[in-house]
């Protein structure tokens, strides 16, 4: 038994799994996670993987990650990690930076062979000191050969036995962190349960991963997480590439309109494609097209004919689309089209995070061609998101760009899932028999929304024609008159102004009466929070807004922020939201916080540069 | 022919009070015509048939039908129609492309919604040239054409339409002439009545910028001679006495006359437009005027499964089988869940 004076009790805990792309570390990583959930703890995962889909092994290339946080008021992966698991040199060299100055490192002993040495480039025999590394905080663990005792006699063969090497890992850090592994075993047991004899090896190694650090590293303190008090009710660990997916299939319920996705492959969007073409079990028609292009077009051809109709991309794709959404803008028809940007520009990074896509979604078309656009703030938002960007559009007759990113796309955290009634309905504005009767044209609009009603292929009386070329206001057949296209261009403006209608007001967090206000959007969110948490929790006080509705802003935003004297945008890129409400406050400066590495904000930075302005400014 | 009055619907039904805006004398107004008598011989009401266009000429016909309707924008009809019949399998959909549309910028869309096999009828207008910018090569014009964008004549080939087709795995493809109305109304009719894509060339002439690019085999005076109508079953005869035929010449096909050198009728080639095989329906698209008479009609006519049937099979197939009631029952059965109890403040 441990000593209790061996047990400490932290808020939370952030625990970094690195190894080869092969090594399983997500799946570790994953379970940890899934089981401190199932405690009572929230978590926060990210994974950061290379563009390469097998690059060599042990090589410093193929190194991925997997970062995971749980505790108490958790709202990102953490910016360090206190642990960090490496299951070879080369993991254990280019994951180095991710750790806390005294954070623990659990290595795979074994893997520092001469061979592996060399292909992670060290010039000596001995990475620890060659790291610097303090040896009073680093396991090296024996894994190779443990797990050989351990299996011998399964029946497994070497490389059957190394499979297992992340299991053993795993029992490491339950021993660690006073998880007992049972929770494990039960994970285990579902995921390998057609086949028995791989269970039985990963439960022996996991149970022998825990002994090894319980019975030869009893001088490590043992850590408690603290647990916090959640909605009641049957959560699930979700990633935001899935809550995409199932918010779209939400609004589909909500909207009594079939889900139609065509989209194309491509990272980090391209999960959202694979949950969807499952869902056919729920009545989902997901067709991956020929190209972008295809997938935006085919979209709009199902939106004509009456479905909900999404595409779904990543920056590379959205700039093919632009078109084709031009279209749906003109043709005024309801599309939802899912930007999950990673770095750019062109191919850029593709498998990294970065918000440099909002000046594309917001004016990347020809000609005036306004457009709603949002953004989801965490991988659980993305559900919620999702489902406002569908009821926008139908509601509004209008394309929607809903922004998320790779951060969160592929993130993940625990999710409430909703109870059957707790989404609204959502209201389709289709063209009534009357109206058809009483000689409906396709671009009358309602006097409230603007919008226009939609009439489906397959209504009697409701034959109609829409398209790209510029219609008569009253008459809704093609014209070129001038003042008729002016008159046009601001209903379409107007329209899409008039969603602020549907959107959330402005209600900033902390002290709302502070001289400043520290304002972001989308994926950021959590590093924001628990930066303007941090501020206010050391006496810096600061306000706190995460804009999830860019176009149109919320009504009172404007109003709200004129009162602020230091207004700090900060955001994964060069300034673009920072730009953008600019333009709505000519008289104010919009102070900046930027970073543009593909990796997320660390809380750190943000604490450290709003101090800096309100020192400064 | 099936008799047009029994369908219930006459061409008027589908036409509506716009007026067509393409020059006078341009093939597309005749072409327009046939679509609604063609329309009316399938009888599909006009409230389940959808007509989507790109960019070009040919693509303005939607605006002169009385049927849901598309203009969307350049290339990309065969998508936009992939869309609509997938989303309602069942509307009776129409694509109207040029060559330029439908072979140049939307080259991709159209031969992946043959090799996809969605049930869409193609409507290809190909006058090989580029009419709204106003006289341009397109990707169907011939070597050496000498156009605005190529003053001194294109150096490179042209798609042959037919060729493209069939390349895609296309199981219909039917060609007609702007100028002979019943053979074009007859292959749009069948191509309706294919299930599956369904290609239909129609060639067309541009009086303003590609006047008689045709004219070798279309004029009157060498129409028969140069020109072959196709019928399933039927021999193929050509000629103003139908006196030529097409037999088998070692891997190609030959034009002979009956009578002349030991050629009876009993030589001549009988169409199969449903083989299975493509090889022979393809040397007879391929056909160009010159030394064999270039193939009107049905060419090809071979039934496979279609691609929004399918979808809509599997995406039933998969419902039934999981029986799930919503996306909440779903997510409750499949996911790994845990849950937090409501707890005494």
């Amino acid at each position: 038994m441990l000593q209790e004076t061996n047990i400490k009790t932290i808020d939370k805990v952030v625990i970094r799994f690195a190894g080869d792309s092969g090594d399983g570390m997500q799946l570790a990583g994953n379970i940890f996670s899934n089981i401190s959930a199932g405690e009572g703890n929230q978590i926060s995962t990210f994974p950061d993987y290379p563009a390469e889909i097998r690059a060599p092994q042990g090589s410093l290339s193929g190194v991925s990650g997997y970062q995971v946080s749980v505790g108490k008021e958790v709202h990102t992966p953490g910016d360090r990690a206190d642990v960090l698991v490496a299951m070879n040199p080369a993991a254990l060299k280019t994951n180095l930076k991710f750790l806390k100055p005294d954070g623990i490192i659990v290595c795979d002993g074994d893997s520092f062979t001469a061979q592996n040495l060399k292909k992670a480039e060290y010039t000596t025999d001995d990475p620890v000191s060659e790291l610097g590394i303090n040896p009073s905080k680093i396991m090296l663990v024996p894994m190779t050969t443990l797990l050989k005792s351990t299996l011998e006699g399964s029946g497994l063969d070497q490389k059957g036995m190394m499979k297992c090497k992340n299991m053993l890992a795993l029992g490491i850090i339950c021993w660690l962190f006073d998880r007992p592994v049972d929770g494990v075993l039960k994970k285990l047991q579902a995921k390998f349960a057609k086949k028995p004899a791989v269970y039985e090896a990963n439960a022996k190694v996991v149970k022998a991963g825990w002994d090894y650090g319980h019975n030869t590293h009893s001088s490590m303190p043992v850590y408690r997480i603290e647990t916090s008090a959640a909605t009641p009710g049957t959560y699930i660990d979700v990633t935001g590439n899935t809550a995409t997916a199932w918010g779209l299939i939400m609004a589909s319920e909500k909207s009594g309109r079939p889900l139609f996705l065509g989209s194309y492959p491509i990272t980090p969007a391209t999960d959202i494609l694979h949950e969807l073409a499952k869902r056919k079990d729920l009545g989902v028609k997901a067709c991956q097209m020929e190209d972008e292009i295809a997938g935006v077009c085919s979209a709009i051809g199902a939106s004509y004919a009456g479905n909900l109709a999404v595409t779904s991309t990543s920056g590379p794709g959205l700039a093919l689309k632009s078109e084709g959404i031009g279209l749906a803008v003109m043709a005024e028809l309801p599309l939802v089209v899912i930007d999950v940007q990673r770095g750019g520009p062109s191919t850029g990074l593709p498998t990294k995070t970065e918000q440099t896509d909002l000046m594309q979604a917001l004016y990347g078309r020809n000609g005036e061609s306004p457009i709603c656009v949002l953004a989801a703030v965490s991988p659980t938002d993305c559900f919620e998101m999702a489902f406002n960007a569908c009821k926008i559009a139908i509601e509004h007759m209008t394309p929607v760009i809903l922004l998320t990113d790779a951060f969160i796309g592929n993130g993940s955290s625990a999710w409430r899932v909703p109870e059957a009634d707790e989404y609204p309905e959502i209201k389709v504005p289709m063209v009534t028999p009357e109206q058809l009767a009483a000689g409906w044209r396709p671009f009358d609009r309602d006097a409230e929304t603007y919008a226009r009603y939609w009439a489906l292929p397959g209504m009697d009386k409701g034959m109609h024609r829409v398209g790209g070329l510029e219609k008569d206001f009253n008459t809704s057949v093609i014209s070129t008159d001038a003042k008729n296209h002016a008159r046009m261009v601001s209903a379409r403006r107007e329209k899409v102004a008039r969603i602020a209608r549907d959107v959330p007001r402005m209600e900033p967090m902390f002290d709302k009466d502070a001289d400043t206000i520290l304002l972001g959007w989308g994926g950021t969110y959590g590093h924001l929070l628990t930066a303007a948490a941090e501020l206010n929790a050391s006496g810096v006080k600061c306000a706190f807004w995460q804009f999830r509705y860019i176009n149109p802003l919320p009504e009172n935003a404007v109003e709200v922020l004129k009162s602020y004297k230091r207004i700090i945008v900060a955001e994964l890129n060069t300034g673009m939201f920072a730009d953008y409400l600019q333009m709505h406050l000519p008289g104010q400066e919009v102070l900046r916080i930027n970073k543009v590495e593909g990796q997320p904000f660390l809380v750190s930075e943000i604490v450290e540069g709003v101090k800096r302005f309100i020192e400064t400014k | 022919m099936e008799d047009i009055k029994t369908t219930g619907y006459t061409p008027a039904d589908f036409k509506n009070n716009q007026n067509a805006r393409w020059c006078p004398g341009c093939g597309d107004h005749a072409i327009l015509n046939v679509l609604h008598k063609a329309m009316a011989a399938i009888g599909v009401a006009p409230k389940d048939t959808a007509v989507i266009s790109g960019i070009g000429c040919s693509s303005r016909l939607p605006y002169y039908m009385n049927t849901y309707g598309m203009h969307t924008i350049h290339g990309r009809a065969a998508a936009i129609a992939t869309g609509v019949k997938t989303a309602n399998p069942n509307l009776t959909v129409w694509q109207i492309s040029g060559d330029g549309d439908g072979l140049a910028i939307g080259g991709n869309h159209f031969i992946h919604a043959i090799r996809r096999n969605i049930d869409i009828n193609m409507l290809l207008f190909n006058n090989k040239i580029y009419g709204l910018t106003k006289g341009q090569y397109s990707p169907t014009s011939d070597r050496g054409a000498v156009t605005k964008s190529s003053p001194y004549g294109t150096v490179e080939d042209p798609f042959i339409p037919a060729e493209l087709c069939f390349g895609a795995r296309g199981n219909f493809f039917a060609r007609g002439i702007d100028i002979t109305l019943d053979i074009t109304r007859d292959c749009m009719v069948a191509a309706a009545r294919h299930k599956g894509a369904a290609v239909v060339e129609v060639l067309q002439n541009c009086v303003i910028f590609n006047n008689g690019i045709h004219s070798y085999f279309t004029d009157k005076e060498e129409r028969a001679d140069h020109t072959i109508l196709l019928r399933h079953g039927e021999k193929m005869l050509f000629g103003k006495n139908m006196e030529k035929g097409l037999v088998q010449d070692g891997f190609g096909l030959k034009a002979v006359t009956i009578g002349e050198g030991g050629y009876t009728l009993d030589d001549i080639l009988v169409h199969d437009a449903h083989c299975e095989q493509n090889f022979l329906q393809q040397q007879l698209a391929m056909m160009d005027g010159h030394s064999l008479p270039v193939a009107l009609g049905v060419i090809r006519d071979y039934s496979a499964p279609t691609y929004e049937t399918e979808v809509s099979r599997q995406v039933e197939e998969v419902r039934a089988k999981k029986n799930y009631g919503s996306l909440r029952d779903m997510i409750l059965k499949t996911c790994e869940s845990w849950t937090i109890e409501a707890r005494n403040q």
